[in-house]
């Protein structure tokens, strides 16, 4: 137990938006139960690469340290993650460490999530109950219908779905699959059903709903559980009802 | 309507893979599958179809050009993936790769299919029982007989895993269970008409296939 241990890390590094990545290795000193921000920390403390060159720290983001922010999702050995529930002792190294590059790279790890942003607010995804007077207290929510919205509501916009679905990247315009989710979370609300219609809409209009093609790979990397694979089908056949309704009544 | 321009594209893309193509795929399979029961049934077959009025309007409405939009379109789909099974290498994903591979080798194989019997039927104004010689010669050719396996069994592949995704498109199989018995049954589907499919490709195969013909 005297003989030091280490922990190897290759991370993909970029010194701007517009600069070229580059691949580089770090050796830092092993401690019992790190995770890839310690990791990330000990390389701040001490910022030398493998081959003893002073470099400048790594640059990545992280705010609860709990996988609730969605902050420090980066692909790790080939997976998007969050970084901070990534332990070190069940990875295999060399620790292989990734931006997410469905998003454009600001520096190193940080990248913009921007267009999460955008699509939340293009399907309305809130609800929407400020008025000139007090509206009262809304309908209650029966158990069932509360659970599933429980599900739904785990989202935190952390990119991992959209990293791993292969119908987001700069050929499509797809929105990313956590916006299905979103868009049954508020349509199942009673008060946010009021604007179903709405919010559909939105989520059929270019890059939306369609363009997922089924590899169901978010509901398998989603942290957070979420039911993404069931939100878009249950969307799907909103929009079946929805199609024919609209065809039949105008 | 416009700004759903994508949707309902996808949408018809949807529609025209199950009815009329996926349909049309089914019954050109049940049809080839009176070959193993010699040539004379498969060239009964083909005069029954024959005798269908307006036959040639049907095939253009009801086969050309919807297969011409969603191979088109299906293509411009298949050629947008970034496929990734290397990093998630689930069941599910898989799928949805052979989707897009098999969609491509059907494209490519429908071309060549069509240009040697379909067209050589019109140009050279062929009878049934000329039809039939001519689809024994092709397969007579080991090299042939390989591709044509591989592309019927592509587009069986293509058709029943299109139809495990159309259920999950118009929103019929939404949970995960219904999803996966849905799986099983169109797994069962690809075994089924792929064996129709082979039988009777193997039957056009044989060296005797049109000599039982002769004696009629
Ligand atoms: C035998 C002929 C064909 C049949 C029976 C057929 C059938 C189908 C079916 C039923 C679907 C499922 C639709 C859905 O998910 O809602 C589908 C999807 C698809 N087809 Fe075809 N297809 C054929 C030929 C082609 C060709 C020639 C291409 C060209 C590359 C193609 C490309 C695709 C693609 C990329 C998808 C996935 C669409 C998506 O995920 O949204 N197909 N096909
Ligand atoms: S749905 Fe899951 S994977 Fe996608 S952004 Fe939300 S929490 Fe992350
Ligand atoms: S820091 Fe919040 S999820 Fe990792």
């Amino acid at each position: 137990m005297s003989e030091q241990q280490y922990v190897q890390l290759i991370v993909t590094r970029q010194d701007g938006p517009d600069s070229q990545p580059y691949k580089e290795e770090f050796k830092i000193p092993y401690r019992k139960n790190m995770n890839v921000i310690s990791a990330m920390m000990e390389i701040q403390r001490n910022p030398v690469n493998a081959k003893g060159e002073k470099v400048a720290p790594v640059q990545w983001e992280s705010n609860c340290l709990e996988e609730v922010c969605g902050a420090c999702s980066m692909v790790i050995n080939g997976k998007p993650r969050q970084a901070c529930t990534a332990l070190v002792d069940r990875l295999e190294q060399p620790i292989r460490i990734e931006p997410m590059r469905t998003f454009p790279v600001i520096r190193d790890l940080v990248v913009d999530r921007s267009r999460m942003f955008n699509a939340l607010k293009r399907v309305k995804a809130w609800i929407p109950i400020d008025g000139t007077h007090d509206l009262g207290p809304g309908p209650r929510i029966a158990e069932n219908d509360r659970q599933w919205r429980y599900e739904l509501s785990k989202c935190m916009t952390c990119g991992v779905c959209l990293e791993a679905c292969p119908n987001v990247n700069t050929k499509s315009n797809f929105v990313g699959p956590f916006v299905v989710g979103q868009v049954q979370l508020f349509n199942s609300h009673p008060t946010g059903a009021m604007n179903k219609e709405e919010r559909l809409e939105a989520l059929l209009d270019d890059g939306g709903l369609q363009e997922c093609g089924n590899s169901q790979n978010c509901v398998q990397a989603c942290p957070k559980g979420i039911p993404l694979t069931t939100a878009i089908a249950k969307s799907n056949r909103d929009a079946t009802v929805h199609m024919f309704k609209k065809w039949l009544s105008n | 309507m416009s700004r759903e321009r994508s949707f309902f594209n996808r949408r018809l893309h949807s529609l025209l893979g199950v009815i009329p193509v996926g349909f049309f795929l089914v019954e050109h399979l049940f049809t080839n599958y009176a070959a193993t029961k010699g040539a004379q049934a498969f060239v009964e077959q083909v005069e029954w179809i024959w005798g269908i009025p307006f036959i040639t309007v049907l095939e253009i409405f009801f086969i050309f050009l919807p297969l011409l939009y969603h191979g088109v379109y299906g293509l411009y789909i298949a050629l947008q993936a970034k496929n990734n099974v290397g990093n998630f290498n689930t069941f599910r994903n898989w799928m949805f790769t052979l989707q897009r591979i098999t969609g491509v080798a059907t494209l490519i194989y429908v071309v060549w299919h069509v240009w040697e019997t379909r067209v050589q039927v019109a140009l050279y104004d062929m009878n049934a029982t000329q039809l039939a010689n001519l689809t024994h010669d092709i397969l007579q050719n080991p090299v042939n007989l390989a591709l044509y396996l591989i592309g019927l069994v592509a587009a069986v592949f293509h058709f029943s895993n299109g139809m495990w995704t159309f259920l999950i498109t118009w929103g019929v199989t939404v949970g995960p269970r219904a999803q996966r018995v849905s799986s099983y049954v169109w797994a069962v589907v690809f075994v089924l008409v792929s064996y129709l499919g082979i039988s009777a490709l193997l039957a056009f195969a044989q060296s005797d296939f049109m000599g039982q013909m002769a004696q009629h």
